[in-house]
């Protein structure tokens, strides 16, 4: 018996091999092929069909991107805004964070569920009810209401990721540095803290890139006063030609694609992957 | 109980400790000799970890006083007590190395850079782990892993060490080896020492005393030889070596019927072909091989007894006679005579 499924084996092999190879193939062009196609046209002066290659290749859609005021001040303002929206998030979600992960008490659950059903219905009217709101307090138009705009789409990283890397910590590593003599507070800074602390990098990049992202709310509330690069994207998708919408698209990936390389390493190659062994 | 709080090394008068609404601890109490190394023995559940964990202060006992060396430390911070513990699981911080993890009880005590670095070495040095200082715990065996957490409660110097089921973790072969240096290092250094083991071999092993805990009291304290030998308590004797029981009770080397429990020691059965003074007939019904002795197991018409025998095994189905040397009598749990 044995023998025999050491055979099918060997036999269909070959076969699974090919379609796995096949698979891969495909997935890696249905992820990296819209991006190719970016690449290629931030970099062209023309290619349409049924041209098989481009006409030329220029520079001149990057200087004209970052010569443009108004693109300009939108990767400015995206800069900007999305560093203070993370910032806001973990002074606010993080001490929420650890009371979800550490402690017990009653409607815990109820809070974490909550954080969930804020995200569970369409956002655009959720948007439309605060944009009603803003204009009573004023804040339409306003960094202060892009901000607290995009905060919302933060809070449930910056909530669930850190409760679950708090809750990870185990208690005895606390006790054990209480035992050794250090204070509450210097346990929860060189214990509980450093040792969640993959978890909030994760939260953090994930934060970003959603303050980053947004585009919805940010264009309601923020429009025409404050644009960010996901906002201005529509303008140029309707009046600029197709090669700058190239440029900017990856101008808007560049932030992503650094802070996943940067964070990569903390997350992957840090202790939380040869640590965690104890029990 | 009272005249022996003034005395240094650990004393707990009427501890109390009622967790969920259930009494963990009733009433313990325990006095700890300077240097002494002590175990706190029982089954899980028994109320040992609690202790230790009322000893160290992570639990504040609901009644009673923890006395260290005279000074009264019941509701002091595990932070603020001179002593040390060793978790079960290590507790090493899997984020710092070997250094590191031995050296924080100084950082925190605000030591300068020269005196920690000799300090540290020296603990490393102690049990054997200069090699792996750089190491981060996940790299090292649990073997090594358990010597970090001893050299970073030793190097503490604190007045009382505290090991909760240190060897647990270890296979058998270490757990041997690993606990004959525990006991070295706490002889050498004369540190006081509360050890918690479920293990009664450990516990025989390597402690001065004993104290066999059972629902939350202690219901013998004494040498392990003692414990042996003079076990107070049904349940002692039970749960330290092995025991037969027998109802009845016990004369001129027989067991005859009445209402107490007489309990003998398997090693206290004797087996011979020939008849002497108080042996009765037996026949041999099973022989199990142990080792270094046999476990024989020998019927009477009424009752079944277990021998460990070394020399001159007899083969099952032999009749031949038994004899006691040794018994234990008890009434209602108690130990009232041994013969």
């Amino acid at each position: 018996m044995v023998k025999k499924e050491k055979a099918r084996v060997k036999t269909s092999s070959p076969l699974v091999k090919a379609l796995l190879v096949l698979f891969m193939l495909c997935m890696a062009f249905f992820i990296l092929g819209p991006l190719a196609w970016l690449g290629v046209h931030a970099f062209v002066t023309n290619w349409t069909y049924p041209n098989l290659t481009p006409d030329g290749w220029t520079w001149h859609w990057w200087t004209r991107v970052l010569d443009d005021s108004a693109l300009e001040g939108a990767i400015r303002n995206s800069l900007i805004i999305s560093p203070i929206v993370v910032l806001c998030s973990m002074v606010i979600c993080l001490p929420a964070a650890y009371a979800a992960g550490r402690m017990t008490y009653a409607g815990r659950k109820t809070f974490l569920i909550g954080m969930f059903a804020a995200n569970s219905f369409p956002k655009i009217g959720l948007f439309a009810s605060i944009a009603t709101l803003y204009y009573a307090l004023n804040l339409m138009g306003t960094v202060v209401g892009v901000i607290i705009i995009q905060l919302l789409g933060t809070i449930i990283y910056m909530t669930w990721i850190p409760a679950a890397a708090f809750a990870a910590v185990p208690r005895n590593l606390e006790e054990a540095a209480r035992d050794a003599g250090a204070s509450k507070f210097r346990v929860f800074r060189t214990i509980t803290l450093r040792m969640a602390m993959p978890g909030i990098l994760v939260a953090i990049v994930m934060s970003f890139l959603a303050s980053f992202d947004e585009a919805q709310g940010t264009y309601l509330v923020g429009a025409p006063a404050i644009f960010t690069m996901p906002t201005e994207m529509y303008s140029l998708v309707q009046n600029y030609p197709i090669q700058v919408a190239a440029v900017f698209s990856l101008l808007l990936a560049f932030p992503s694609v650094l802070l996943i390389g940067l964070a990569r390493k903390h997350i992957v190659g840090g202790q939380l992957a040869e640590g965690f062994q104890i029990k | 109980m009272t005249e022996a709080v003034q005395q240094d090394g650990l004393v707990l008068n009427g501890l109390t400790k009622i967790l969920g609404g259930r009494v963990i601890i009733d009433n313990l109490h325990l006095v700890v000799k300077k240097g002494e190394m002590v175990s706190l023995l029982g089954p899980s559940g028994c109320g040992k970890t609690t202790t230790l964990r009322m000893i160290a202060g992570f639990l504040i006992p609901d009644k009673g006083d923890i006395l260290l060396d005279n000074k009264d430390v019941t509701t002091l911070g595990p932070e603020k007590r001179p002593s040390a513990m060793v978790f079960q699981n290590y507790a090493l911080w899997p984020h710092m190395t070997v250094f590191n993890n031995v050296a924080y009880p100084l950082k925190v005590r605000k030591m300068q850079k020269p005196e920690i670095e000799k300090r540290v070495h020296e603990a490393l040095a102690l049990v054997n782990l200069m090699h792996h200082k750089d190491s981060r715990p996940g790299q090292i065996s649990g073997g090594e892993q358990q010597r970090v957490a001893l050299a970073r409660a030793l190097v503490q110097e604190p007045d009382i060490l505290l090991l909760d089921e240190p060897l647990s973790n270890l296979d058998a072969k270490l757990r041997v080896k690993v606990r004959e240096d525990i006991r070295d290092l706490q002889r050498r250094l004369g540190i006081t020492t509360v050890i918690v083991t479920h293990d009664q071999d450990e516990a025989l092993s390597i402690s001065d005393r004993i104290a066999v805990m059972n629902n939350g009291k202690i219901e013998q304290f004494s040498t392990p030889q003692e414990l042996y030998d003079r076990p107070e308590t049904e349940y002692v004797a039970n749960f330290i070596g092995s025991l037969n029981h027998v109802t009845g009770e016990y004369a001129e080397g027989q067991v005859i019927s009445g209402s107490a429990v007489v309990g003998i020691r398997p090693e206290d059965v004797h087996f011979s072909k020939v008849q002497v003074p108080g042996s009765f007939p037996a026949t041999v019904e099973l022989v199990v091989p142990r080792g270094h002795f046999c476990e024989v197991y020998l019927k009477r018409d009424d009752v079944k007894l277990r021998a460990f025998i070394s020399s001159d095994v007899p083969t099952a189905g032999t009749q031949g006679f038994a004899r006691i040397s040794k018994a234990l009598i008890y009434k209602d749990g108690k130990l009232v005579r041994v013969a």
